[in-house]
């Protein structure tokens, strides 16, 4: 008797870690793979470089990785943003603009044409577009920072705005051409391998920068702390407002890079089609991962194994042939597994059910 | 008549653990019909746990529960009310914003041709108030009535819920005055009288003589003994509670004489000079001298609190000015007065005070850690080692350091809050309501905490709804009635005095 009370009890802290559900949730996808999907497993090697579907997963989750890593924040001080699939439209356009600003012109000569073709050819450097597209996507974090904090709008909808309005400003800002990027460094961003994907230093740069911000810092603390209860965390002398500006901001800040990731992946301004959509994928992310909606503790690791899910799925989905319309609907039943899962309700039915199979 | 004498409800040997923590450990509990039963422990005694289980919130670990002669497994709040046990929670759930008649129907609104049945709603919201005896307009929001009313109406819902047999008032009495807990006491004597029982929590001494048949004390989760309440004298009540000896409240009164001594009259640590805010505070003088503790005494509403967040900086003063340690104060936050050597201990532990998910360790630097910004993180071990030494102090009441606050009972996580302020080394400590809601052992160590604070040369305010818990600690007592300062006493005064002036007849 006592010995089991003992060994539930660990069963339970392995449980109850935060990591469990979304690893499990990822592990059982992946075994799924290994048996309906012949070779997925499978990784070529080429040039010295990497190829698989295993790399692709990681490779075209690389955006919505880098947004959760933004959301986890937002969402962890108790807010949301759904502003940055808009914003990912607002970094490419601002990117491509500034490589390649000539297509605005109604007339371009031949010369030009030939100019603004050649892989080389960029009207602002590599080490300029992307600085200024990250500010610019900062900006637009630091506006809904702005209207969430000071004027105390409710996050959903003060980032609706944004998430509204975006596309237009992504439209206004290339008068509404599709600019194609022909700037061969550009296109490395997304494309280039080094052994892995490019995109994969990326995520890992972001991950580790965050995550010496948030846990090497006491901005994390602060987060949760705002997040469990902000007005305690007033009293005790944390400037709330500006740990919330401080989110939205860096939330921008990661969809500008995920902007940067899927543009240059496409290889043109769509600002109609970039990062649609992928706000919620984003948040579903977080989610998965644990963070309560609510805000307070947060895992950045746990919305990347989120990230992971979904992005797993969708692959694993395609793989064995499912139509791409309906891989929406397996994705949400995957999500509403590991929610279910999550919920205190649902684990104290299973928890009853597995004690009574103990006793039988 | 037999039938009185039979228990309503019997618990036998209850037992229920939490993570870390043994709750109950084989508890009897007996409740007779038509009794008024108090319910007493010091925080973390067990007292909620116990309430939880029969309320069918938690579920024990093992023991057995007799309802009206019957064997019942209660598994869900829900089923109890049906059984017929009503609780009365001491955070009252109610929507200020609706009218009376609807917080007492909520959820079983009568309805007719599809919609509400306003007419029928309201007359039956009166006919239950009145059968409290209480005479109001029911249509009116429930905001604009006073927390006595507002108490009366969480009763009237429950009453109407269910065919209530036992009904539970957890520390109703803590925000109500002295004539609205007459009020209280008379709808319960009611109550009783119909034959409902009534389990009484609550932390003042003096209703629990006023009022009830017959007392179960608890302690660290362990039965003490029930007792009829008139053969149990107050100072063994006390003693059963708090399990030592009450010694140190004559030592108290020593130190906070001898400490006197030390005030240095000549120096100020704070000196508000007309200090205002319309609206909240009328213009005031204050002087904070190193080494006292400054009392704070009004009734509720007088506008302590109000001028406990003018000087910690919560609200941002319109007239005077405020000096700490010689320098004119501009900016008016909270981050400010931590690193003027300002701490606030707020009224509302809950809203104000706690950040519930977080651990207690971070809960004590969190103050500390603001001040110190963003970069300079305190390292993990020099964490746990300020949160241990406060732990150690404090004697705060937990396996770990890594337990969440929220896992606390109220007088520790009182206690980490305090830990909380003490960290940030501050020479001027205000405290709002420490002791609210707090068992008599955790109150006296706070009291002696701040005479201690004082001897080291740094001066508290301290407000306190009990007048006898400002009289035992201030060295100065600063009357407030309607948001203004009224008069000053020495802390020496005779209460009636202080009571005269907070009733404003002496103008």
């Amino acid at each position: 008797m006592k010995q089991e009370s003992k060994t539930s009890f660990s069963w339970r802290k392995v449980t109850e870690s935060r990591l469990f559900f979304p690893f499990s949730a990822l592990a059982l996808i992946l075994l799924f793979d290994l048996i309906f999907v012949p070779g997925f497993f499978n990784v070529q090697v080429r040039d010295g470089n990497l190829y698989g579907n295993l790399i692709d997963i990681l490779r075209s989750g690389s955006t919505v990785i880098l947004l959760a890593i933004g959301m986890t924040l937002v969402i962890a001080t108790g807010g949301v943003d759904l502003s940055v699939g808009a914003v990912m439209a607002i970094s490419a356009s601002v990117a491509a603009l500034m490589i390649n600003p000539y297509v605005l012109a109604t007339q371009l000569s031949p010369e030009t044409q030939r100019l603004i073709s050649d892989p080389n050819f960029t009207n602002q450097p590599l080490w300029v577009v992307v600085p200024v597209t990250l500010i610019v996507a900062s900006l637009c974090g630091l506006w809904n920072g702005i209207l969430v904090s000071y004027a105390r709008i409710q996050p959903m909808v003060a980032t609706l705005i944004l998430m509204i309005a975006g596309r237009g400003i992504a439209q206004l800002i290339t008068n509404g051409v599709r600019i194609q990027i022909f700037y061969e460094p550009y296109s490395f961003i997304a494309n280039g391998w080094v052994i892995v994907p490019f995109p994969l230093y990326i995520v890992a740069f972001m991950f580790t920068l965050t995550w010496l911000l948030t846990r090497r810092t006491a901005i994390g603390l602060f987060i949760e702390s705002v997040g469990v209860n902000a007005r305690s965390s007033f009293f005790s002398g944390i400037d709330e407002k500006r740990i919330k500006l401080l989110a939205y901001t860096f939330c921008g800040f990661c969809a500008g890079m995920a902007g940067l990731v899927a543009s240059s992946n496409i290889k043109t301004s769509d600002a109609n089609n970039i990062g649609l959509t992928l706000e919620l994928d984003a948040i579903l992310a977080v989610v998965i991962g644990g963070t309560l909606m609510a805000g307070g503790r947060f895992s950045l690791l746990a919305s990347i194994i989120g990230a992971l899910v979904m992005q797993a799925t969708t692959i694993s989905m395609y793989a064995i042939g499912v139509p791409a319309n309906a891989v929406m609907a397996i994705k949400g039943l995957v999500v509403i597994l590991v929610i279910l899962l999550y919920s205190e309700q649902v684990r104290n039915v299973l928890r009853r059910l597995t004690a009574q199979r103990k006793e039988a | 008549m037999a039938d009185l004498s039979d228990d309503i409800v019997t618990m036998e040997d209850i037992h229920k653990s939490f993570p870390g923590v043994q709750a109950l450990e084989g508890v009897d509990f007996r409740l007779r019909r038509g009794e008024i039963h108090a319910l007493v422990g010091e925080n973390g005694a067990g007292k909620s746990t116990l309430i939880k289980i029969l309320t069918g919130v938690e579920r024990p670990d093992r023991g057995s529960i007799i309802f009206d002669g019957k064997e019942v497994n209660i598994k869900s709040p829900q089923h109890a009310q049906d059984l017929g046990i009503s609780p009365v929670y001491q955070e009252i759930n109610l929507c200020p914003n609706l009218t009376v008649a609807e917080n007492i129907l909520i959820g079983r609104e009568p309805m007719k041709f599809g919609g509400i049945d306003w007419k029928t709603m309201n007359s039956r919201a009166s006919y239950i108030l009145d059968g409290l005896d209480v005479d109001i307009d029911v249509t009116q929001t429930l905001g604009s009535y006073s927390v006595a009313i507002q108490q009366m109406t969480a009763i009237a819902r429950a009453l109407d819920i269910s065919s209530v047999k036992v009904l539970i008032l957890d520390e109703p009495t803590s925000s109500l005055d002295v004539h609205e807990t007459q009020e209280l006491f008379r709808v319960m004597h009611k109550l009783k009288n119909e034959g409902i029982a009534i389990i009484f929590i609550t932390h003042f001494l003096d209703q629990i003589y006023e009022i009830t048949d017959r007392i179960t004390v608890l302690r660290n989760g362990r039965l003490v003994g029930t007792y009829p309440t008139d053969s149990l004298p107050r100072l063994e009540l006390i003693a059963k509670m708090i399990g030592r000896s009450l010694a140190e409240y004559d030592d108290m009164k020593r130190t906070k004489i001898e400490s006197s001594q030390n005030i240095k009259k000549g120096d100020s640590l704070l000196d508000a000079k007309g200090l205002g805010l319309s609206g909240s505070v009328e213009p005031l003088d204050l002087v904070l001298h190193p080494g006292e503790v400054v009392g704070l005494a009004g009734l509720l509403g007088s506008g302590r609190t109000e001028i406990a967040r003018l000087l910690f900086g919560i609200d941002k003063p319109d007239s005077g000015e405020v000096n700490v340690g010689g320098q004119q104060v501009t900016d008016h936050s909270p981050i400010g007065s931590i690193a003027r050597g300002v701490a606030l201990c707020p009224e509302d532990r809950k809203a104000e005070g706690i950040v519930g998910e977080l651990t207690i360790r971070e809960n004590i630097i969190l103050a500390m850690q603001a001040s110190r910004g963003f970069f300079k993180y305190l390292t993990l071990q020099q964490q746990y080692e300020i949160a241990d030494r406060y732990i150690k102090i404090l004697q705060i009441a937990t396996p770990s350091a890594d337990q969440p606050i929220k896992n606390l009972s109220g007088g520790n996580q009182q206690k980490v809050i305090l830990a909380r302020w003490l960290a940030t080394n501050p020479q001027i400590l205000i405290l709002d309501e420490p002791t609210r809601g707090i068992d008599v052992g955790t109150k006296a160590e706070i009291q002696k905490l701040v005479l201690s604070l004082a001897e080291e040369g740094k001066s508290c305010v301290f407000i306190s709804s009990e007048l006898e818990e400002v009289l035992r600690t201030s060295h100065r007592i600063v009357v407030l009635k309607d948001h203004k300062k009224v008069t000053e006493f020495p802390g020496e005064v005779d209460g009636h005095k202080i009571m005269q002036a907070m009733a404003g007849s002496e103008q």
